[in-house]
């Protein structure tokens, strides 16, 4: 007889335990407001249902909200002590821990990436952030920059739609720690974390006006960004843009952070744990669908051993399970936007154009929603542009190398530098090339795990500054 | 650097001479990929995370029953225990007569005729501890005689120890001709009784390990690599039954056959069974589904999946004593 196979059956996550509402105003100086400006809509890119209605920012509402946070510093949080800093971004810790399930099911609602991730992964990780920079609030004149080192004043942070509410975490409990009042603007597809992380806020008490939270598009995150009187500008997001910010800032006294893209090289050597190594490269490129700046999108595996692993990869991939991001078993979730699918779409396609061999997963794609099956394309050289360019997707890139050197040259040849992996069972290889790596980020032996104790930043076209760890207190603080 | 399994994959014949000598053995064993612990640790933590839900769970719950080997290994067994866990495994529910039977009963090989007589024809097969179990510290033909007897009785599987002494210090050749020479007993009884290779992974320890160990039990022959005796803890975890199952995998994919799994040891709710075959699904997938290739070797689990069987039929939790207790 031969076995029936294991069906599981749908486990949705309830849906009931947040309240969204039609539409949202923005967070300044501890109240929701009314934007002056239009509004968009929030849509679950999984179900193109429409969430809710979020405000577009105008010019005023921007300069309403840097006022509040000017004035929340001057006269309450620039006079708060460490130790009372530090009650606040504990107390907010909790109330995501309380609340996150709530944050979750939101999340995965709005953003489209599979529950499991943000239950487990992201907004762990939101209170983990909280409850590390909390404690550093009251220690800064031990963190290595001087006896008694200032905040800057008013930060405008910029965040992107891949991780909403952990961006957010990353941006704003450091500012928080070392004194720093915000004004922050999420991605406009992915607003509702933020929104519901101010009700939070004003749950925690934290003083009005220290935490903004205006929402809306590129304009409003310019205007943010150039309004004169900001001291600190936090960006997340496209080198592109990144590019444009940097120009802005220039010749002005803001000190500038950027977390921008990236083309991370995962190195497989030959005597590499394989079933290990597999998960890696999973884990590296297809978690989060793939929109993560520091993924692993190009595979560089050593040649004697390049079949196996990517016969291994192929199957392991077959037993991924895309679909309903609310799924409690769903390993892959949907693109977050139409915009971002075209272009996901496009690169695939240049792929195509430029020779390399695409082999996809054989899994049904939902009729309504983004989706893009789990890809995988071959014979890639380092000409190609699938090779060189963010695609920000689940696309992964296979090139191959015949040398420890190789690898190392493949592997920086690229403008970015936020990331890389190495995967070998020799110790002193993993030093020897991790040092020789101009990334940020060194993984070995693993790929895509975080923490707040640990910094992250890239290297060229990906950024400067640093983000976690006690390197991240200095871009919040008045020091070099 | 040369790596067996890929060799293995273009040649299937290359399997013959890996067991010639010590040093070919070795050099086949070292040369197996490595296993990073923190990422096979991470991977079956993953899949626990799995939800099983409703019909699923129903499915789960019939499939595990019926791939339990009812075990009692203890000094104080008395033909009244053994007794009572063959009236177990036919009917394991006895209100209920659509529960599957299990697959087994696991005794001690003096108790083997007795369960053989207690089961008949019902489908139940019995299977013998041997080879001086659980520490395996005998003689080779105290362990071959061991087995003889099991057989004679009329042993259905065999479920031998290796000699952890030996694979400790390194001595692979006679771990392997120990299992093969086990195999040779049952090949020449001619009962075609199944040999399971129990491997005690907690003894043994790294993953590495348990990754060589499974290849030399399959290297000589057994029909199923098996975790734990369960006299030792940790038994059968997670992440040593993916370690095994990849390997099991692995086999398959240079020799075409299919070699069975077998976790026993501190697995013990419906949750953990409902774990272990997710495991299988995601590692070497449906076809292991079956009491042919996939055995959990457990006492207490029949009556928590029997009460959780209940719960999902009545809609309602009824409680230790709605189950026998045997």
């Amino acid at each position: 007889m031969p076995p029936t196979p294991f069906e599981y059956a749908p486990a949705p996550e309830s849906r009931a335990v947040v309240d969204i509402a039609s539409s949202y105003g923005l967070f300044i100086d501890g109240e929701f407001v009314e934007g002056t400006g239009t509004t968009i809509k929030s849509i679950n890119p999984a179900t193109e249902e429409v969430l809710a209605e979020i405000s577009v920012a105008s010019d005023t509402d921007v300069d309403r909200a840097v006022k509040a946070a000017r004035r929340a510093y001057t006269r309450v949080w620039s006079k708060t002590s460490g130790k009372e800093r530090a009650k606040y971004l504990f107390r907010i810790a909790r109330l995501v821990q309380e609340r996150s399930r709530e944050l979750a099911v939101l999340e995965t609602l709005d953003n489209g990436k599979p529950i499991k991730e943000s239950r487990d992964v992201d907004i762990p990780l939101v209170a983990a952030h909280f409850f590390y920079y909390a404690g550093w609030a009251d220690k800064l004149e031990h963190a290595g920059f001087g006896p008694n080192p200032r905040p800057l004043g008013v930060a405008a942070q910029v965040i992107p739609w891949n991780f909403p509410l952990l961006m957010l975490a990353w941006k704003i409990a450091p500012a928080l720690a070392a004194g720093n009042t915000v004004v922050l603007k999420p991605a406009e597809t992915t607003s509702l974390t933020a929104l519901l992380f101010a009700d939070i806020c004003r749950q925690a008490e934290l003083p009005p006006g220290v935490v903004n939270i205006i929402t809306g598009a590129g304009e409003t995150g310019r205007a943010l960004v150039e309004h004169p009187d900001v001291d600190k500008v936090a960006f997340t997001g496209s080198t592109e843009v990144g590019k444009a910010i940097a120009r802005s800032v220039a010749g002005t006294d803001k000190k500038l952070t950027l977390e921008l893209g990236g083309k991370a090289a995962n190195i497989v050597f030959d005597d590499a744990p394989i079933d290990q190594t597999v998960e890696g490269i999973v884990a590296g490129i297809f978690f989060n669908q793939g929109h993560v700046c520091c993924a692993g999108s190009r595979l560089l595996v050593q040649e004697s051993v390049a079949d196996e692993v990517v016969d291994r990869l192929k199957r392991r991939l077959s037993t991924l399970r895309l679909g309903d991001p609310l799924d409690k078993n769903t390993d892959i979730g949907a693109i977050n936007s139409l915009e971002q699918l075209e272009r996901i779409r496009h690169l695939a396609g240049v792929g195509d154009d430029e020779g390399a061999e695409r082999w996809t997963a054989d899994c049904d794609l939902p009729a309504k929603g983004y989706w893009f099956a789990p890809t995988v394309f071959t014979g890639v050289s380092q000409a190609h542009r699938i090779a060189r360019e963010e695609i920000f997707g689940p696309v992964l890139s296979v090139l191959t190398f015949r040398t420890p050197a190789e690898a190392i040259e493949k592997a920086n040849n690229t403008p970015y530098g936020l990331s890389a992996g190495i995967w070998t069972d020799k110790g002193s290889r993993i030093l020897k090339v991790a040092n020789a790596m101009r990334a940020g980020v060194v993984w070995a032996n693993t790929f895509n795990r975080f923490d707040p104790t640990s910094p992250f930043g890239g290297y060229k076209e990906s950024g400067y500054g640093r983000e976690g760890g006690r390197h991240g207190l200095a871009s919040y603080l008045d020091v070099v | 650097m040369s790596r067996p399994p890929s060799d293995v994959l273009a040649d299937p014949g290359a399997l013959v001479d890996v067991s010639r000598s010590d040093a070919t053995l070795r050099r086949f064993l070292h040369g197996l990929p490595g296993v990073d612990q923190v990422g096979a640790d991470a991977r079956a933590a993953a899949l626990s995370t799995r939800s099983i839900k409703t019909t699923a769970k129903a499915f789960a719950i019939d499939l595990a029953i019926s791939m339990i080997d009812l075990t009692t290994l203890e000094g104080n067994d008395t033909p009244g225990k053994v007794r009572s866990l063959c009236a177990k495994a036919r009917h394991p529910d006895p209100h209920d007569p659509t529960v599957p039977r299990t697959a087994a009963v696991c005794v001690y090989s003096d108790l083997v005729g007795l369960a053989k007589a207690e089961l008949g024809d019902s489908g139940v097969k019995v299977a013998a501890v041997a080879t001086a179990f659980p520490s395996g510290r005998a003689a080779l033909a105290v362990k071959l005689a061991d087995t003889g007897d099991a057989l004679r009785q009329g042993a259905d599987e065999i479920d031998m120890v290796i000699d952890r002494g030996a694979y400790l210090s390194g001595r692979y050749l006679e771990v392997f001709e120990e299992i093969a020479a086990i195999k040779q007993v049952i090949i020449d009884d001619g009962s075609r009784a199944h040999l399971k290779v129990i491997l005690e992974t907690g003894e043994l320890q790294t993953y590495d390990n348990v990754r060589r160990a499974s290849w030399i039990a399959m290297l000589a022959g057994a029909d199923f690599i098996k975790t734990s005796t369960g006299k030792i803890s940790p038994a059968a975890t997670l992440p040593v039954t993916l370690v095994m199952l990849e390997a099991c995998r692995d086999w398959r994919a240079a020799t075409g056959e299919l070699v069975g799994m077998k976790p026993a040891g501190g697995i013990r709710t419906t949750k953990d069974a409902m774990k272990f075959l997710v495991l299988v699904n995601e590692t070497v997938g449906t076809e292991w589904l079956t009491p042919d290739l996939f055995r959990i070797g457990a006492s207490s689990l029949l009556n928590d999946l029997l009460l959780q069987r209940q719960r999902m039929a009545s809609g309602r939790y009824s409680g230790p004593d709605y189950v026998t207790v045997d």
